[in-house]
């Protein structure tokens, strides 16, 4: 009933905010957004205390995976709310109905995504995630986000039709065998799978939904579309979307690892976190624009993510250990940026410097921020890339750990370059300090508060839910 | 009826390569409407008795494949005023020969592929070489509307694959990926409705300002 109730309630309140003529202007109903963000975390919170059974006959049920990326999204949309709260009183979207509306029928769509056992439901779900997003991505209404927009668009497009191929060939694996599509019974049934159909069903889905997650070479709509959208959205796509995409890929190398063909998906998983961690390398460095920045350093952990999985072993919980410290991360720095944009109108290196003079608080954050997404310690992100190289070390491929420290660094000088050039230095001319709202700034710095607690102590539940999943993927515990 | 859907099968091919061939957009609008069409009538001609679930997905199929959509995106082009050619990236000589390269590639590979021995012969063949020449309709077409026409074209080669699987699809989900996809070409054509207006052309070789 719970899981019904946290799907259901956002979409019931998209449909409403898009539909009644109550909400009708310029005006962005803040109080609901905020409203239904805390009742859904503290649903989220309650299944952490007390599991729900599975509703819809087995369609929806929370396991330690699904559970993982619902309570990430919730917390980052609990975050992103809060601060919609002050974003909007500086700069407020032409529709306040489509911008609240598309909102909360993202959050719908992720908590389906997250909770559905029904791999069909999955992929309704992920698709209608891209669907919701989209007009967001469009918010401004210019040449620019329309361009970015239309790649986005037509790229995730194609890549989740690709997915739905690949989810019927998972049924033809099947042929028949319990029931269609259900992930418990494609587990149980996972040695009677048709092996080439499974391998088949794998590669699909791995191409379709690391489209939407944006793992190189598929990755090309990302940097113009996060550099393109309101920040704000930037920081749902990068911390909640892509790990639902994510979740899309796990599931089906639940089904793989339970079918004994690890060995077959292993190599795939490497090879496509190697080639996402070389392109991030490439790209990060010269970057101009903080938000491409990060939307490239964002290309960066989706492969730092598959890699880990690929490893297998302990690497399968720095997996998921780093979606959480990720999606965590990501939305505090593409907050933070947003500051910077409302104060400067601008992200870009060449509009932008001494913000330390004239955006204090963001300024430290942002930079704060950069040691932590760059992975240094004592951020959570330090503990989950040094337990995915302690799997490469340790699983006989001294080769991709080398690969993987040297992107690391080159990725951290090249973001420092652009980071420390628009924060250190004399503002231009005429800029005076700007004041910072607190709703503003509370956001990026309790969810900063929380990468660093992670990467001092990880709590006990945490943990065991992280390990769970990571037994579930084929992989152990630390 | 096993008769009947291997000669509506052919059709579809018939129409993508109409498809591929075609230089003016209207007919490429009223290509995808006819193959909308045909695909609505698969499910009822390939189950075995005639189920409410395979009358309800045709019904679905037609509303949303061979009329929702095409009369969309044919209001889009007068709306927007589009011209009506369809300025191919490669010629269509070029692209019915790829086409048909394609169509040689689909029955290889379905060939190798193990299938039921009770299902549709020509149904995976056929659907797999509409996905690629949607792909191809995708990626050599210069405006963003015959773009969506090509994803389409791909769409609608994943549904023809999943009609091997109607008995283990449900119709809600079914119902699931017809919705999405009609939202999905709805959200398409507002935005192409926009790019005619911001930059006085359909032609997606355009949308080039954002680059590293």
């Amino acid at each position: 009933m719970r899981l019904l109730v946290l799907c259901a309630v956002p979409l019931v309140t998209a449909l409403i905010v898009l539909g009644a003529p109550a909400f009708r202007g310029r005006r962005v109903p803040v109080g609901l957004l905020v409203t239904v963000a805390a009742a859904h975390l503290a649903l989220v919170a309650s299944l952490w205390t007390v599991p729900a059974p599975p509703a819809l006959g087995g369609w929806l049920a929370a396991d330690s995976l699904g559970l993982t990326v619902l309570t990430l999204t919730s917390v980052l949309f609990l975050v992103t709310a809060i601060y919609i709260v002050g974003h909007v009183r500086l700069d407020a979207p032409r529709s306040g109905r489509l911008f609240a509306g598309c909102l909360l029928a993202f959050l719908a769509a992720a908590s389906v995504v997250s909770l559905a056992h029904h791999l069909a439901m999955l992929w309704v779900g992920m698709e209608a995630t891209t669907l919701s997003v989209a007009p967001l991505v469009f918010l401004r209404r210019d040449r620019r986000s329309l361009e970015a927009t239309w790649k986005y668009l037509v790229v995730s497009s194609v890549g989740i039709a690709l997915a739905l191929l690949g989810t019927f060939f998972l049924a033809s694996a099947q042929g028949g065998l319990g029931h269609p599509l259900l992930l418990p019974d494609l587990i149980a049934d996972a040695h009677e799978l048709h092996p080439a159909w499974l391998r088949a069903a794998f590669l699909f889905l791995l191409v379709g939904f690391g489209t939407k997650m944006g793992l190189a070479p598929m990755h090309t709509w990302k940097p113009d579309t996060y550099g393109e959208a309101p920040s704000l959205v930037g920081g749902l796509m990068a911390g909640a979307l892509t790990s639902c995409a994510f979740l899309g890929i796990a599931r089906v190398t639940e089904v793989v690892a339970a079918a004994g063909l690890g060995s077959f998906a292993q190599p795939v998983l490497i090879a496509f976190g190697l080639v996402s961690l070389l392109v991030a390398a490439t790209f990060i460095i010269g970057q101009g624009d903080v938000k491409r920045l990060l939307a490239y350093s964002s290309v960066e952990h989706m492969g730092l993510l598959v890699l880990g999985l690929g490893l297998g072993g302990v690497g399968t919980y720095g997996s998921m250990l780093h979606l959480v410290n990720n999606g965590l991360a990501k939305g505090w720095v593409f907050l933070v940026t947003g500051n910077i944009v409302l104060a400067t109108g601008s992200a870009t290196a060449v509009r932008n410097r001494g913000l330390v003079r004239t955006v204090p608080a963001s300024a430290v954050l942002l930079v704060l921020g950069l040691f932590a997404v760059t992975g240094s310690p004592p951020f959570g992100l330090f503990t989950s890339e040094f337990t995915i190289l302690r799997a490469a070390i340790d699983g006989g491929h001294p080769w991709i750990a080398a690969l993987l420290l040297l992107t690391l660094a080159i990725i951290f000088v090249g973001m420092a370059a652009l980071i420390l050039r628009v924060t250190l230095g004399e503002p231009p001319a005429g800029t005076g300090p700007v004041r910072e709202s607190p709703w503003l700034v509370a956001g990026p710095v309790a969810l900063a508060a929380v990468v660093l607690l992670l990467g001092v102590y990880i709590p006990g539940p945490l943990q065991d839910v992280l390990t769970r999943a990571a037994v579930a993927l084929g992989g152990r515990g630390p | 009826m096993q008769n009947t859907a291997q000669v509506v099968l052919l059709l579809v091919v018939l129409t993508d390569l109409a498809i591929l061939g075609t230089s003016r957009l209207s007919s490429c609008i009223r290509g995808l409407a006819t193959q909308g069409l045909l695909l609505g009538l698969l499910p009822v001609l390939i189950a075995p008795q005639l189920s409410v679930h395979a009358v309800s997905l045709a019904v679905g199929t037609v509303a949303v494949k061979a009329v929702a959509l095409p009369w969309f995106l044919a209001w889009a082009i007068r709306e927007a005023a589009v011209r009506r050619e369809v300025e191919p990236l490669i010629g269509f000589i070029a692209s019915q020969l790829l086409g048909a390269l394609a169509l040689a590639l689909a029955f290889a590979i379905a060939s190798r592929l193990p299938l039921p021995a009770a299902q549709q012969p020509l149904l995976v063949p056929v659907s797999l070489a509409t996905l690629m020449i949607g792909f191809i309709v995708l990626t050599t077409r210069r405006k963003a509307l015959t773009q969506v026409v090509g994803y389409l074209i791909l769409e609608n080669g994943v549904y023809l694959f999943g009609l091997t699987q109607t008995e283990s699809v449900p119709f809600l989900i079914e119902l699931g990926v017809l919705l999405d996809i009609f939202v999905g070409v709805f959200i398409m054509g507002i935005v192409v409705f926009h790019i005619n207006r911001e930059f006085d052309s359909l032609d997606a070789t355009r949308l080039t300002e954002l680059t590293d």
